[in-house]
């Protein structure tokens, strides 16, 4: 009877589920348990929980989710990583009869973790939070559209982070590969919580980003400066309205084909199963059809950066504004008719494959147009080789190499010789680290004194710089030729002692990267501690063009005391050439959103309800389920969701400001 | 009711403004009429061959899709400055090419990598 009520409680979870059996899980639980601890005991310590409850975690200002999905990114890539150097490790010394030291069961999670975890919680949460801070900055909103929405929308991004996490001490992550193929993910060969937990996770984090992608649509649709006309946005608003577009047409899909597959485990439907009519195939297709589109989510908002960066660092307009809007538009499109490239060798034809082949090779000319572009806005411009600067250097001669062996995988013969080869893995590294991460510091370089109010220290950031550089190139030259050589993906264990040379290559190359992040949280330590030397008073520290310059750094709760009137692109440099004066009195009550606490309880439900299905403890689920309806209907009864900011408030702000700015040119 | 009936014409200005009761009604009634017609069809066996129902049904759900769009949702080609008319004209595109290009893919890995055992039986 006892036992009947512990299954009742507590599902299929029992003291075993606990890997205990795994030292270095073990170990791994131990530090990162003290850790945790140390930072609670911190924040107690020194009395943060209240500042942060109020300031950060109810906050409904763009700017601080736009930070916190940051941190969240970073903490994330941390975890990513460690999975990666586990890899590299195991893979340099798993010769000659060694087994290495990870045994399969554990392995086959690692590289399903890294990747999962590197794709839905370092990429996307890193994209959706620069575009969160910059977006409404750049169209002269206080705001964006939905600001509840945007907070509850992080939260939910956190609590599939916390799955994933969660996954590693309780239970196991699942050992499919990062997009759970069946039949391999089916319960009858995947039995365990694994899937459940990569199910659960992205279902959670995918309503945030969803829901983000619509916030940032209406966004840009609706609150754009007057003045501001379309083809007037900033090249980093575009890329992000088309990012957010894919969005929301790409990821119901994933939910759909994640839903259909938790059928098939939950309750026994035969949709993907390889019996009872179910198509294997047919889920392929479908995460596809998702998958493709969300490379593009990722870079095209980087592909913003750069032209942002490029431009400002050039002292010029960019070159082709409107060639670069169209070839995003194009981009945006096309994203759509390549998916079946993930799998030419699963025998749809030659007719088929073809077709994909050749829409995948046009997909190359917007991006080539691209990169003429930001070559032609540095040709003839004082180009200033600043940090931001020289990640996208970095980025235009790493990418390139990326997008030419993306070609000769899109050449269906070669395909079938290279497909699922370190070839394949060596090139989506190339185009993801080379354009999405290089992007993503270039982002930070450039925007983190208008975050801040202070630069980023160069001498760190260069350390930074030339170890990712360097690291990139020999981690992932000596895959492209491993993969030439056939070697496949996810191996383990290797028979051929003459392939050893590479992978210690390889993994020199990543204890280099490693350096590389880790100069970039020096690079951040260092700055806070040299903040009034590297303080940014001004508000335009890089002689930008764009408006999130013309306001001060870190910019007020409102962004903008006045809705700035935009007369052309680069309104600021617009702003700036006409002699703009800012001005200093005549101030008015601003109208803004409340803070609330509903998103992070909503996200604690969702959490508890991921658990409760993956362990099976139907009680928690459905009580939780319970719980979050009622509480997303009880927050539509909140009708105190907005206050004024009094005018005497503003106009205190403000003064500040023109004291401050006084004193800087007094001092010049 | 007899409240909404008065104030139902006040509101039929514009193109994105709330509907009139007569908008609805008619809606309602389309949308009556498009939901029973496949039931009928279906429980009846009206059309003998079933593959032929199929694709009536589907055209029917089209057209109540339509009707939605029209009476409930109040989209026209002038509804917030074009906007709504270009989501559409998007989301068609893209559902167009995900089910037709799924059709094709999968109707080609089936002929290809699914022979059934007819196929089989063939086989040398």
């Amino acid at each position: 009877m006892p036992e009947t009520l512990t299954k009742f409680i507590f599902g299929r979870l029992t003291l075993e589920s606990l890997p205990l059996h795994e030292p270095i899980v073990v170990v791994t639980f131990i530090v990162v348990a003290l850790g945790g601890l140390a930072v609670l005991g911190a924040v107690s310590y020194f009395k943060l929980w209240g500042y942060l409850w109020r300031e950060w975690f109810t906050s409904v200002d763009h700017k601080k989710i736009g930070i916190m999905y940051m941190v969240l990114g970073l903490v994330m890539l941390l975890r990513g990583f460690s999975d990666a150097i586990m890899m590299r490790l195991q893979q340099a010394i798993a010769f000659n009869g060694s087994d290495g030291y990870l045994n399969a069961h554990h392995y086959d999670q690692i590289f399903t973790a890294h990747g999962v975890i590197m794709i839905f919680f370092v990429a996307m949460p890193f994209v959706t939070g620069l575009m969160n801070f910059v977006v409404p900055l750049q169209i002269g909103a206080r705001d964006v559209s939905f600001p509840f929405l945007n907070n509850f929308s992080f939260w939910m991004t956190v609590g599939g982070a916390i799955l994933v996490m969660a996954s590693l001490f309780v239970g196991e992550f699942a050992r499919t590969g990062w997009l759970a193929y069946p039949p391999l993910s089916g319960i009858n060969y995947s039995p365990d919580v694994g899937v459940d937990y990569y199910i659960w996770a992205l279902q959670v984090a995918g309503v945030g980003t969803t829901l983000s992608g619509i916030n940032l649509i209406c966004t840009i649709v609706k609150m754009r400066a007057p003045g501001m006309t379309m083809m007037r946005m900033p090249i980093f608003t575009w890329t992000s309205l088309c990012t957010n577009v894919l969005i929301v047409a790409s990821f119901p899909v994933l939910t759909a084909v994640l839903t259909l597959l938790a059928l098939d485990r939950y309750v026994g439907t035969n949709f993907f199963t390889n019996d009872f009519g179910g198509n294997p195939m047919m889920y392929v297709n479908l995460i596809w059809i998702w998958g493709h589109p969300e490379v593009y989510i990722l870079i095209l908002p980087l592909f913003g950066v750069f032209s942002e960066v490029t431009s400002t660092f050039s002292g010029k307009r960019l070159f082709g504004y409107t060639s670069m809007v169209y070839a995003t538009v194009v981009i945006t499109i096309l994203s759509y008719l390549v998916w079946l490239h993930h799998f030419f060798t699963m025998g749809s034809g030659a007719s088929v494959n073809s077709f994909f082949g050749i829409t995948t090779m046009i997909i190359s000319i917007p991006t080539g147009a691209k990169m003429f572009n930001w070559l032609f806005t540095m040709y003839r411009g004082r180009i200033r080789f600043e940090l931001p600067m020289m990640w996208t250097v970095a980025f235009m001669l790493t990418f390139v190499v990326g997008g030419m062996t993306g070609v000769l995988l899109a050449v269906p013969p070669a395909d079938f010789v290279l497909h699922n080869s370190l070839f394949l893995i060596a090139h989506f590294h190339n185009v993801i680290i080379g354009g999405v991460l290089f992007g993503l510091f270039a982002g930070i370089a450039y925007w983190w004194p208008k975050a801040f109010g202070f630069k980023l220290d160069p001498f760190w950031g260069k350390v930074s710089f030339w170890c990712w550089v360097l690291g990139f190139w020999l981690a992932f030259m000596p895959l492209y030729i491993l993969g030439l050589m056939g070697v496949t993906r996810r191996m383990r264990v290797f028979d051929d002692p003459s392939l050893q040379i590479w992978f210690v290559i390889a993994a020199f190359g990543a204890v280099l990267i490693a350096a590389g992040i880790a100069a970039f949280l020096v690079q951040i330590f260092v700055s806070i501690r040299k903040r009034a030397e590297l303080a940014d008073v001004t508000g335009d520290p890089w002689d930008g063009r764009t408006l999130e310059w013309s306001t001060s750094s870190p910019p007020p709760a409102y962004n903008f005391a006045f809705t700035p009137v935009i007369r052309d692109n680069d309104a600021w440099f617009d702003m700036k050439r006409a002699g703009y004066r800012r001005p200093l009195s005549g101030f008015k009550p601003i109208h803004m959103p409340k803070n609330t606490g509903t998103g992070v309880v909503l996200a604690v439900f969702s959490v508890a309800l991921g658990f409760g299905l993956i362990w099976y403890m139907w009680w928690l689920a459905a009580l939780s389920f319970v719980c979050l309806i009622a509480t997303a209907i009880g927050h539509t009864f909140n009708y105190h969701r907005d206050f004024d900011i009094p005018a005497a408030e503003v106009a205190r702000t403000e003064e500040a400001r023109t004291a401050l700015l006084a004193a800087e040119e007094a001092r010049a | 009711m007899s409240a909404h009936d008065h104030t139902g014409h006040d509101h039929a200005h514009g193109g994105a403004a709330h509907g009139s009761l007569k908008g609805y009604l008619i809606g309602f009634f389309l949308s009556v009429i498009l939901t029973a017609i496949p039931f009928w069809l279906v429980m009846d066996g009206v059309i003998d061959n079933k593959q032929a129902t199929a694709v009536i049904i589907m055209a029917f759900a089209a057209v109540q899709i339509v009707v939605h769009m029209i009476f409930f949702l109040h989209m026209n080609p002038a509804s917030e400055g074009g906007w709504s008319m270009l989501a559409l004209i998007f989301t068609v595109i893209l559902v167009v090419i995900v089910l037709s290009g799924s059709l094709w893919v999968m109707y080609h890995l089936n002929a290809n990598m699914m022979p059934g055992l007819h196929e089989m039986r063939e086989m040398p």
